[in-house]
């Protein structure tokens, strides 16, 4: 831009205290800076884990060229851990969350500021260890994501210290969760009743809920990991009489409520959004307001879906089932509430719209191939092939992802003060849309086809489909890289941001951009519901 | 400023606020146990027999007097975050200190227990332990996983009201601002709470 040199209002930018620099940041307890310090970090992680995505890939167009087997479980081992507990699970929460949730609700800050800091830290503390665990005696884990006993209790990769980074992330989510929780029931704005709160916030409270009531079974299930490993109780090992099927419950009974961790937070950005560019209150409120808290409650009861090939008993296999089917209904219920506030809009296609129908339509494929692999009969066919790869890559990344990059969009005038090209945003969506499908819809074919997940080799005829796959993550990468070079360089070069460059008319809006410090000058008094378009 | 901004917000956020976050860790240490209290319940009805002779070996006397310990040490916190609210800032920090050393007490009796069972050569993978039936050897897996993780959170609750009987008798904590010491109190009853199911579960039944 030719107004580079203009800079925007320094904000909540500017050192006040008596600490300057990155001690200024790392001591902060402004839920912006913490906001933005974890932007930095998911964005870092996130450039990490398409990397490794990428080399597996590559590896996969001629396989044993690039990585060896060994190597091959170590990449997509990491590449899991890194994308789910270092980006996903945090992710919007605690960067747009952060940021947001106190601007949304008429806030100064969360409930709880210094322990806003301490989950940070730990944040930090836990990728550190995990991040040393690939440098110590044994290399890099290669469990999987999911430390499945006995992979993880038998293999000499380094998993203790894998497992212990990550229950110090658990620590770090539960106390956020518990953080956005009370500030929600405590610091609402005058006025601003439960039903006056804008849909972010809500998908947050119920996240946080979900943060709070299943992540201590994940923290115990690698508890006995670790325990298992140094002292051999045998709680799931067979010669001992345990039962490793025990563990998957455990790890299910966390890791699938996890799933909604990811994608509520995703799906209240959308609701942020697709108001605001179709100019339009949002059609039934209180349906997407309380389907929020349905997928966070019935989401809890659906573990089995995962295991329906590991030894279950018939009745316990449709119950979940049935369940899983059921958990569907409020996703769709959102669907359909975002495509009817879209309906006679006055739709204004900008980067964040774009980013969010791309939501839509991803994951809705996602959602529908769920119930496919949520059905028992298909399940034994699709189970543990390329079909759950493709599946939950439309849900996590073309969902979950793609609202992070709404969101990033969304939000990056009010965040940074800056504008970013808005040319330069689309090509990087198109490379990205064209990248994600052929990267992951070959993936279906393939799955459906036989060819198994994780596997490091495949017989020649799945290389076409292969090579398609791999040619997809090419651009799929050129996109993210178009993506995050825009943003990079509107964060210097951008012209300064108005206060409200969308015509939104939640709170945020109101303040400077970027915001000052204490985010208002007066907190301010609300008086109607937060889309009040018509 | 960040700092008084953030001061502020704890402030608006108010002792019920911080009531409300302490319950809500509460929840998510119930279900931290709970996991382990999962694999309890599997392991025992699949191996009913070897739990019952392993449950027979525990000393019930022990844990019973264990028990009343961990109980008296509840009434002790009670009576401290009472006497605090009448403003018996004495009292409430003798009782602190009595909550401590009944805790300590607790962890002194567990380590006698664990360490005569350890010079029986019972402890998770041990040769001897091995020889034994699958669900003698999960009793004592759960066993000392299950007490040594509530052992923890004593030895956390014990070190949590050392501090609060240090800010109780600097003035820090007052009648007026009781929430931290509010707080640890809960925290130690829930402590003692898991106690009351781990006791019957590996003394009593049988």
């Amino acid at each position: 831009m030719s107004d580079g040199n203009v800079s925007p209002a320094p904000g909540f930018y500017r050192d006040d205290g008596p600490r300057r620099g990155l001690a200024a940041w790392m001591m902060s307890t402004d839920h912006k800076r913490i906001g933005i310090m974890y932007l930095a970090a998911l964005t870092l992680f996130f450039v990490v884990g398409v990397t490794i995505g990428v080399v597996i890939r590559l590896s996969l167009l001629a396989p044993g060229k690039l990585l060896t087997a060994q190597h091959y479980d170590q990449a997509f081992t990491l590449h899991g851990i890194i994308m789910i507990f270092l980006f996903i699970i945090p992710g919007i929460p605690v960067s747009f969350g952060n940021f947001f949730l106190p601007l949304l609700i008429g806030a100064r800050d969360v409930a709880f500021p210094r322990l806003n800091r301490l989950s940070w830290w730990l944040y930090l503390a836990g990728a550190g260890v995990i991040g040393a665990s690939l440098f110590l005696k044994g290399g890099p884990l290669d469990t999987g994501w999911t430390f499945y006993a006995p992979y993880s209790i038998q293999t000499r990769t380094q998993v203790s210290f894998a497992v212990v980074g990550v229950f110090i992330l658990g620590f770090s989510s539960i106390l956020t969760g518990l953080n956005f929780v009370t500030t929600i029931h405590r610091l609402r704005a005058p006025g601003m009743g439960w039903f006056r709160m804008p849909l972010f916030p809500w998908t947050l409270y119920a996240t946080g809920w979900v943060q709070l009531l299943a992540t201590p079974v994940i923290a115990i299930s690698l508890v006995f990991i670790f325990l298992e490993r140094f002292f051999g109780m045998g709680f799931f090992d067979p010669t001992k009489g345990g039962d490793p099927i025990l563990f998957e419950h455990l790890f299910w009974i966390y890791s699938h409520p996890a799933v909604y961790i990811m994608v509520l937070p995703a799906m209240g950005v959308i609701s942020e959004i697709v108001p605001v560019f179709s100019r339009r209150t949002v059609y039934g409120y209180k349906a997407v307001a309380f389907s929020s808290v349905a997928i966070a409650g019935v989401g809890y009861l659906v573990w089995g879906h995962h295991m329906f090939t590991s030894g279950m008993s018939d009745t316990a296999r449709v119950a979940f089932s049935l369940l899983t089917f059921l958990v569907a209904v409020p996703s769709g219920i959102k669907i359909l509430n975002w495509v009817a506030t879209l309906y006679k809009g006055s739709i204004q296609v900008d980067a964040p719209l774009l980013f969010a129908l791309t939501f839509i339509f991803l994951f809705s494929i996602g959602g529908l191939t769920g119930l496919i692999i949520g059905s028992l009969a298909p399940n034994l066919h699709v189970h543990a092939t390329y079909f759950i790869v493709a599946h939950f890559h439309y849900v996590m990344f073309g969902g979950a992802g793609m609202a992070f990059f709404a969101g990033l969009h969304y939000w990056f005038p009010k965040m940074f003060g800056r504008m970013y090209a808005e040319r330069t945003a689309k090509i990087g969506w198109l490379l990205l849309f064209v990248g994600f499908n052929l990267l992951y819809f070959t993936m279906f074919v393939l799955g459906l086809e036989g060819m198994p997940r994780r596997y490091f080799d495949y017989p020649p005829r799945y290389f076409t489909a292969q090579t398609v796959s791999t040619v997809g993550s090419w651009i799929l990468a050129a996109g993210v890289l178009v993506i995050l070079g825009n943003l990079l360089r509107a964060l210097f070069r951008g012209r300064p941001a108005p206060e409200n460059p969308w015509g939104g008319l939640t709170l945020e809006w109101g303040t400077t951009s970027p915001p000052p410090a204490e985010n208002f000058t007066e907190i301010p008094v609300v008086s109607n519901g937060p889309y009040s378009y018509d | 400023m960040p700092q008084p901004v953030g001061a502020e917000s704890e402030a608006r956020t108010g002792a019920a606020g911080a009531k409300l976050g302490m319950w809500l860790f509460l929840f998510t240490e119930l279900l931290f146990f709970g996991g382990m209290f999962l694999l309890y319940a599997v392991y025992r009805s699949r191996y009913a027999a070897g739990f019952h002779a392993a449950a027979a070996e525990e000393n019930t006397v022990v844990g019973a007097c264990n028990t009343a310990l961990l109980l008296t040490s509840s009434l002790a916190m009670a009576l401290a975050v009472a006497a605090l609210r009448r403003g018996r800032t004495r009292f409430s920090i003798l009782a602190q200190a009595a909550t401590i050393l009944m805790g300590i007490g607790f962890l002194a009796v567990k380590y006698t227990e664990w360490m005569a069972k350890i010079g029986h050569g019972l402890y998770p993978d041990s040769p001897v332990l091995l020889q034994r039936s699958h669900g003698e050897v999960l009793f004592f897996g759960l066993y000392y996983v299950m007490t040594g993780i509530h052992g923890l959170h004593v030895l956390i609750g014990i070190s949590l009201i050392a501090v609060t009987l240090a800010l109780t008798a600097r003035g820090a904590i007052t009648a007026e601002r009781a929430t931290l010491l509010e707080n640890t109190g809960l925290f130690w009853h829930f402590v003692d709470v898991v106690w009351i199911y781990l006791f019957p579960l590996f003394y009593l039944v049988t």
